[in-house]
């Protein structure tokens, strides 16, 4: 038998370790899924995981849909996480995601037809402070009347999502539409524009910051006084109040940030990849960057690769699905494989796996 | 055969133990422990803290089990795979931490301890019965929030109790009770000796165990290192057996100046929560150089009173002076950097935080006085010299600034959250139970260094439940009860009949009020 015994502290190595394990293990347990399934699990876990960067026939387009995908999952799990760490659970971010995208497209659509240098800046802006506003509610909420921001963020998705609806088939709509629903394509707006920065890489202004906000958010957990506090919040409140951190504000600090990096990831995406506010703009991206941080360890470089492997495997199971003739359900049960056992062998991080019985405790504690 | 005949001329052993050995990594917690306890016989184990004592009474109470050796009860072999098991053989226990919920009543406190409990009319009445019989005066239906902590016990006791037990083992039940609830518990434990019960009885209070115990076995470093009969000998040999060398005490110097460091003027506040204390009109004056003493039973008001100095809870305007500035307003980091040190009792989550090390640990309170960080970000090289600095200078046995604070073993924490603000120099420095749970060295180590301070003109308030501890630190004295302060005595001299009556006049106007 064996028995699970706690580490004095947690291992350093594990943690590097077993993200490695749990996708090995995926690879087993997803191959032996895939041969049951009477399919080839090496081509299966191969489409999944390598053709979409390296396959000649469809790499011209998978690869750079890996940056595309990638980059607003990193920008919005940096900024949870770093209000998970801290003990304060926004939920909302598909929300704050939203109003991003429609504060700042809204911002650049009031100057159209402008062509000026600022205004891609002055959207990027404003779709920050959309996303920050609308994070500040449940943030004030919680301190002056101590509701539960987890409810309140995760309500204020519904209102958004609503809001949205209403924005892309009233105040915001095409003029030029001929009526349909949705705005001016803000992608052929040439200053408005969040356009591929290197051809054929994906890479756009969404995935610069991106980068720069896991920089940051490094430097911010493990460099500045302000991440110890957010730690300190998160692992033990007293002790942090103990050493005169102010809670109200720790929670108007992490919503404020998460709100701001949400609102950055939606008003990248509308003046980029997604090209217009509609109905359905937003794609579960505020959700999904929740799994990502987790995933991640809630550690910024952690979340980078996290991004980018949940990408990874979204884009190799669409491929898998098209070109092996997967069913959808197979890749979604092997995308949450990975997740189970990414989080499952999270365990020997803190546990080490003893084998023989037990001879310490027996039972009660 | 004679020894045959002399066994059974002191009665046999109701529990006997045999080169017990229970291993932890890096440790060994037991190693070949004999231990033999009769019926009717009140048998002390005594050691410092990390001697053994816990784990030796969890084995026997089923909550750890040996790697090695055999447990008998009345001769049979005694292997409880669980504390029901060890219920089942006629084994009580009473945990130093009790387990209770403080929103429920005492017969519902009761019934969740146990298996199978008995509709609530008759669990009610059989412990007014079983608290009649042994004096331990306890209501079943009072809310157990509302009960003192010597109230407590005796749920906790009445529980061990109504499973007729016949091997009681106590975890140090002194250390929360005022001296006439200690009168009570010795009653009560000499008549159940007087029945034949056996009663293990863990403490390091040695005159306690000299007045109470018939033989005592001690502890250290997981063995057995002497048994003895703890009337025979002195609290000084006891007390160099425990700690394996002679303890000093520590020195004082007596040396309160005129200058006033901190003054608290008819400090009032609200609880902070259902079962907190208000504070009444606390008023204080601490000279430098000088070390007050508050004792009191735990829960009367003396988180509150260094909630209300450390900055936690803000106090009304003009009640809270250091060095002639009005702090009342003025948060923990604020405090801090003008001088004002606070060390809390609850060590893990309070003090520090358990998953951070030791050198994160050191930014709780050193971040602004110390220059660890500059504009805010933090020099980490500083702030591991400065955990560095704590850990050698205060013997914190560990591995190194990296650890987390939450691998230490309580003695070593509480050295190293008070030696954090020792090594700072603060001008006033309050602390709560600064050796709770600290071994007797490290004990003698840290109330040294409190005198240190003192002697180089720092103010020290020292709240304890501990009244050795206050009389052998404190140049004046008091007692905070229902959260109302005693005036200040001067310590010298000063008896404990009539620290007695400093802590039981509070006492007398609780009960009036409660009533």
């Amino acid at each position: 038998m064996i028995r699970l015994v706690r580490r004095p502290q947690p291992s350093r190595a594990w943690a590097w370790a077993t993200p490695l394990l749990a996708v090995a293990l995926t690879v087993l347990a997803g191959g032996l899924m895939f041969a049951l399934l009477g399919k080839d699990p090496v081509a299966a876990i191969r489409t999944i995981f390598l053709d979409p960067l390296f396959n000649p026939q469809y790499a011209a387009y998978a690869r750079p849909q890996l940056l595309v995908k990638a980059g607003p999952l990193i920008l919005i799990a940096v900024g949870l996480a770093l209000g998970f760490r801290a003990g304060v659970w926004n939920i909302g971010a598909e929300g704050q995601y939203i109003l991003g995208a429609l504060c700042g497209a809204g911002a650049g659509l009031a100057l159209y037809p402008m062509e000026a240098w600022f205004l891609f800046p002055l959207m990027v802006v404003a779709g920050a402070l959309g996303g920050w506003a609308w994070a500040m509610i449940p943030a004030i909420l919680k301190t002056r009347f101590n509701t539960n921001e987890i409810l309140v963020s995760l309500l204020l998705v519904y209102v958004a999502e609503n809001l949205l609806a209403s924005m892309a088939v009233g105040l915001l709509r095409n003029p030029e539409g001929g009526g349909f629903p949705g705005s001016r394509n803000l992608s052929q707006w040439d200053a408005a524009a969040n356009r591929e920065l290197v051809a054929g890489t994906g890479l756009h202004w969404g995935v610069v910051a991106a980068l720069i906000a896991v920089i940051m958010a490094y430097v911010l957990l493990h460099r500045h006084i302000t991440g110890v506090h957010l730690r300190l919040a998160g692992s033990a409140p007293r002790a942090a109040r103990f050493a005169g951190v102010d809670p109200n504000r720790l929670v108007i600090l992490c919503l404020g940030l998460s709100g701001a990096l949400a609102g950055l990831a939606g008003i990248f995406e509308v003046t980029g990849p997604a090209g217009q506010i509609s109905i359905d703009f937003n794609t579960g991206y505020g959700f999904t960057a929740i799994i990502v941080a987790f995933l991640g360890r809630l550690h910024p470089v952690g979340i980078l690769l996290a991004g980018l492997l949940m990408a990874l495997t979204y884009i190799g199971g669409e491929l898998a699905s098209f070109t092996l003739g997967i069913p959808v359900a197979a890749i979604q049960a092997f995308q949450g494989m990975l997740l189970f056992f990414l989080l499952g062998v999270d365990i020997l991080t803190h546990y080490r796996p003893v084998a023989g019985r037990d001879p310490g405790r027996v039972a009660g504690t | 055969m004679t020894e045959r005949r002399e066994d059974d001329r002191v009665a046999a052993p109701l529990l006997q133990i045999e080169g017990v050995t229970k291993a932890y990594p890096g440790v060994v917690a037991n190693d070949g422990v004999d231990l033999s306890v009769r019926p009717g016989e009140i048998h002390a184990l005594l050691g410092e803290n990390g001697a053994g004592k816990s784990t030796l009474v969890k084995m026997i109470f089923g909550l750890v089990a040996p790697d090695s050796g055999t447990m008998r009860i009345d001769g049979a072999r005694h292997a409880p795979a669980s504390p029901q098991a060890a219920r089942a053989a006629g084994i009580g226990m009473v945990f130093q931490h009790f387990s209770l919920f403080e929103a429920l009543d005492v017969a519902e406190n009761v019934a969740l301890g146990m298996s199978d409990p008995p509709p609530r009319r008759a669990l009610a009445r059989r412990i007014a019965e079983v608290s009649r019989a042994y004096g331990l005066p306890l209501d079943p239906g009072r809310i157990v929030g509302d009960l003192s902590a010597g109230e407590r016990q005796r749920i906790e006791i009445v529980r061990a109790l109504l499973g007729r037990p016949r091997l009681l083992i106590m975890d140090e039940p002194t250390s929360v009770l005022t001296p006439r609830e200690v009168e009570i518990l010795f009653a009560t434990l000499r008549q159940l000796r007087a029945e034949g019960v056996a009663i293990l009885y863990i403490s390091h209070k040695l005159e306690e165990i000299r007045a109470l115990c018939d033989r005592a076995t001690i502890l250290r470093g997981g063995r057995v290192v002497a048994t003895s009969t703890p009337a025979l000998d002195s609290a000084a040999r006891l007390a160099e057996l425990m700690v394996g060398h002679r303890l000093e005490a520590p020195a004082r110097a007596g040396t309160a100046q005129e200058a006033v460091a901190l003054e608290l003027d008819r400090l009032s506040l609200p609880p902070a929560h259902a079962f907190g204390t208000a504070l009444h009109d606390i008023s204080l004056t601490l000279h430098r150089g000088e070390v007050l003493g508050i004792g009191g039973v735990a829960g009367n008001g003396q988180d509150e009173l260094l909630a209300a100095l450390s900055g936690e809870r803000l106090a009304p305007r003009g009640s809270v002076t250091l060095d002639g500035a009005d702090v009342s307003r003025r948060g923990p980091a604020a405090r801090r950097r003008l001088g004002l040190s606070v060390a809390p009792e609850e060590r893990l989550g309070h003090a520090a935080a358990p998953d951070m090390s030791l050198t994160e640990n050191a930014l709780v309170t050193a971040a602004a006085g110390q220059r660890l960080t500059r504009w805010g970000f933090v020099d980490w090289r500083a702030t591991r010299a400065f955990a560095a600095r704590v850990i050698e200078r205060f013997d914190v046995r560990t591995r190194g600034p990296g650890t987390a604070a939450g691998a230490l073993s309580g003695g070593n924490l509480q050295k190293y959250v008070i030696g954090r603000e020792i090594a700072q120099a603060p001008r006033v420095l309050a602390v709560n139970q600064p050796t709770w749970g600290v071994d007797a060295a490290a004990a003698a180590r840290i109330r040294q260094s409190l005198l240190d301070l003192a002697a180089e003109g720092a103010g020290v308030i020292v709240i304890s439940q501990d009244l050795d501890e206050l009389m052998e630190l404190s140049d004046r004295f008091a007692a905070l009860n229902g959260g109302r302060l005693s005036p200040f005595r001067p310590a010298p001299g000063l008896s404990m009949e009539e620290i007695g009556l400093m802590l039981g006049g509070a006492d007398e106007r609780e009960a009036a009020r409660a009533s």
